[in-house]
């Protein structure tokens, strides 16, 4: 993907150059690009005169950020302990079979990241799921394929 | 005029309730009434009973409904204005089987008393003019007119202690960072709940956002603050959206900003966004982080309060906390000690999840027992199932049996039993959980959230996740669980903060109560909840089975087979314990063995 040092400059710009808004700078751009690239880095760390190995302690540090780029879809499978209690393990297995990919992987298509995330909250539809931001609750190892076919097939074919 | 209130928390929202507050809206206009004067839609934070959303009620008539779609609006909707008798199908069945109409009629909610959670449900959280109808930021006003030394007496007279899970008592806290001659001082609001399985802050935030931002001015007032952080979890979006909302809301009626209604103080609040790390709840990370540094703790021997955010005085509350302190305020620190215990004032949000049956976020006086909360509040096991555990306090907190469900909750009573009440994480556990698997699961959470600055935390808790894997795989030695007990004692006593020092009590927990599990695991090579995939097989007893084929549609392999009126059989070649058969099975006759007994 082409990076737009515009955009990148523009997110910088919204910031006073100060410390404490690295994180918050560091969290838009990943919002824009699905990850933190390479030049919006060393764009950050001219602009807050900070080393880029600051940066980049602050950027495997944080689970919300992250260096690598994400897949089209993003899959979020909670497992928090209400989701764990309640067989998400199972379901992360199911997409692992489903997509050969492990959490924290895209798969090699890059249609799909798979993550586990800690709690979203929806503890009573437990196990969820989430595509894109859309809640699957009460998740069983069988609507997997199904609901995964959904979000192949709205991609038009190249 | 009637109100249509949509609850629109996490859990409703992703059952859809978005789609039900449009269509009453849609079908409102329609009617061609008179919006605003006869009928108004309001959506709301989260109501608590989660499992039965999305849940719509309707004022004045005192009516709730449960499990609302689309669909059932217009009937909604001619049942009020026709004012014909509730729909019964709607409404919810109690314990006896009986519908009942309103809501504190519910059992979920007959024993609740709501203080942080006052609003939540009940106003429009963007709406400023909704929290002030509702009483709101008449504590502030009272506050402009007391002395700090007033307020901090009348704090302290309440005696609520901090909700963030250490209990520290926040009277004290506000008074010790009165007592340093140094500015500026900070009030900052952890919002950074990151307990899996808890959602107590989020609500909050999210369904009445200015009660918590009434709470810090409060505080600043206090202790002459003028900036103020609220620190809040990025992946609770609405939350952030509500809060950054209520700030400029207040700001623009002259509430904070640059003079707190009016007086010669001021006050600046603004969010900063968490970035996804566990150990940022903890509170020097915390400063760490809104600092714009990576997460870490440090060592305490001198306290935030003295030196926080950029070394200067800082009083961090949770927002449980905050939001209790208007409460404070208006009705004073007298009344709010004559609830709750002793030792314990007020009241405690639990975040109540698992396999109970009625799970949501429930507020009650503390000291009220376990059993009152998971059986008479919660409605019991799910499915009948027989009780195993209750895990409270997140992964900091420890896993206790059904002989101890008669302990009151409370800050100090769990603690002596090697749990604790926590930030509010309750979480309810049934014969098909397995402690040994959920001592994992936690030791394997920690260890991702361990921030490695410390050596006991993080290289304690990698050994003791490969010791907890072993057993769960089936590789377990007897002296592993020995080994197990000095790790734990090690990281109690020598890591830097609390996360290190407390992740021993999950394990010594399930150690102490649950022991029997252990050793089926590592003697019998069988986990007896049927979770360990290496240590399980399934088998189908076709005395009992009905033929129903509920497990064969069920399983992801196909390793079920059958046919009608004949007794379904497992493929054990094909099949990988996953226990789909088991949970889809209605008549229990998927037998649980162990890994070498078929």
């Amino acid at each position: 993907m082409e990076i737009s040092m515009d955009e990148v400059n523009r997110i910088l710009h919204e910031y006073p150059k100060e410390q404490r808004y690295c994180l918050a700078i560091m969290q838009d751009i990943q919002h824009v690009f699905n990850y933190i690239p390479k030049e919006a880095m060393k764009a950050l760390s001219d602009y807050l005169e900070c080393p880029l190995s600051s940066l980049y302690s602050m950027a495997t540090f944080y689970k919300a950020l992250s260096l690598k780029p994400k897949g089209k879809h993003i899959i979020k499978l909670c497992d928090g302990t209400a989701c764990h209690i309640r067989g998400s393990n199972t379901l992360v297995r199911g997409v692992e079979r489903e997509l050969n990919i492990s959490p924290g992987e895209t798969s090699e298509d890059g249609m799909f990241s798979l993550e586990l995330v800690n709690c979203l909250g929806s503890c009573a539809m437990a196990p969820v799921m989430v595509v894109d931001g859309q809640y699957y609750g009460k998740m069983t190892m069988e609507k997997i394929p199904e609901i995964l076919a959904k979000y192949r097939e709205e991609v038009p074919a190249q | 005029m009637k109100m249509i209130r949509i609850c629109c928390g996490t859990g409703c929202l992703a059952n859809g309730s978005a789609l039900v507050a449009e269509e009453f809206e849609k079908l409102i206009a329609a009617s061609g009434a008179d919006v605003q004067v006869e009928y108004a839609t309001k959506r709301t934070g989260c109501l608590g009973l989660c499992e039965d959303g999305p849940i719509v009620t309707i004022m004045p008539d005192d009516i709730c409904y449960y499990h609302v779609r689309p669909k059932d609006c217009e009937a909604i909707l001619n049942q009020i204005m026709l004012g014909e008798p509730p729909i019964e199908r709607l409404l919810y069945k109690d314990d006896q089987g009986q519908r009942v109409t309103s809501q504190s009629e519910n059992p979920f909610y007959k024993q609740q008393i709501k203080i942080a959670l006052r609003n939540v449900g009940v106003i429009d959280p963007v709406s400023i003019d909704d929290y002030i109808e509702a009483g709101g930021y008449e504590a502030l006003k009272k506050a402009t007119t007391m002395t700090p030394e007033e307020i901090l007496t009348e704090v302290e007279t309440s005696g609520i202690r901090g909700r963030g899970g250490a209990g520290f008592p926040t009277g004290r806290k506000w008074r010790t960072a009165t007592s340093y001659d140094v500015f500026p001082k900070y009030v900052v609001c952890n919002g950074d709940e990151g307990d899996p399985g808890a959602f107590m802050d989020g609500s909050v935030l999210d369904g009445d956002p200015h009660s918590v931002l009434e709470g810090m001015a409060i505080c600043a007032l206090a202790i002459g603050a003028k900036e103020g952080f609220l620190y809040i979890r990025d992946e609770y979006a609405t939350a952030v959206k509500h809060v950054r909302k209520a700030i400029a809301d207040a700001e623009g009626r002259g509430i904070l900003g640059d003079s707190i209604m009016g007086t010669d103080k001021e006050l600046h609040l603004s969010v900063v966004r968490g970035g996804g790390a566990f150990v940022c709840g903890e509170s020097t990370a915390l400063m760490q982080s809104i600092e714009g540094k990576v997460g870490e703790p440090r060592a305490k021997y001198i306290r935030s309060v003295q030196r926080g955010l950029w070394d200067h005085p800082t009083v961090l509350n949770n927002v449980e906390t905050l939001a209790n302190i208007p409460y404070i305020i208006k009705y004073g620190g007298e009344y709010f000690a004559s609830i709750g215990t002793e030792g314990s004032k007020g009241t405690k949000v639990f975040a109540m999840v698992g396999k109970v049956r009625r799970t949501g976020l429930v507020e009650i006086p503390m000291g009220a027992t376990l059993r009152t909360l998971i059986f008479d509040i919660g409605g019991g096991i799910q499915n009948d199932r027989p009780f195993k555990a209750v895990q409270t306090g997140g992964p900091s907190g420890g896993c206790i049996p059904e002989s101890m469900l008669d302990l009151p909750v409370d800050f100090d009573t769990l603690k002596e039993y090697g749990a604790m009440m926590g930030s509010g994480g309750m979480i309810v556990m049934d014969d098909r959980s397995c402690m040994v698997e959920v001592a994992r699961y936690y030791i394997q959470f920690l260890c991702g959230e361990s921030c490695g600055k410390c050596t006991p935390c993080r290289e304690g808790l990698k050994q003791m996740l490969a010791i907890l894997t072993d057993i769960c795989e089936g590789r377990g030695r007897m002296e592993d669980l020995d080994l197990l007990e000095d790790i734990c004692e090690t990281m109690k006593d020598s890591s830097l903060c609390a996360l290190g020092k407390s992740a021993p009590n999950p394990v010594l927990t399930t150690l102490k109560y649950f022991r029997s599990e252990y050793e089926a695991h590592i003697k019998e090579h069988r986990c007896p909840a049927g979770v360990c995939t290496n240590l399980t097989k399934f088998a189908i007893d076709p005395e009992v089975c009905k033929a129903c084929g509920a497990c064969k549609r069920a399983c992801p392999t196909g390793a079920v087979s059958g046919e009608p009126k004949v007794a379904h059989a497992i493929d054990q070649a094909k099949c990988i314990s996953c226990g789909s058969c088991r949970e889809a099975c209605r008549f229990d006759a998927v037998l649980t063995k162990g890994r070498d007994d078929l």
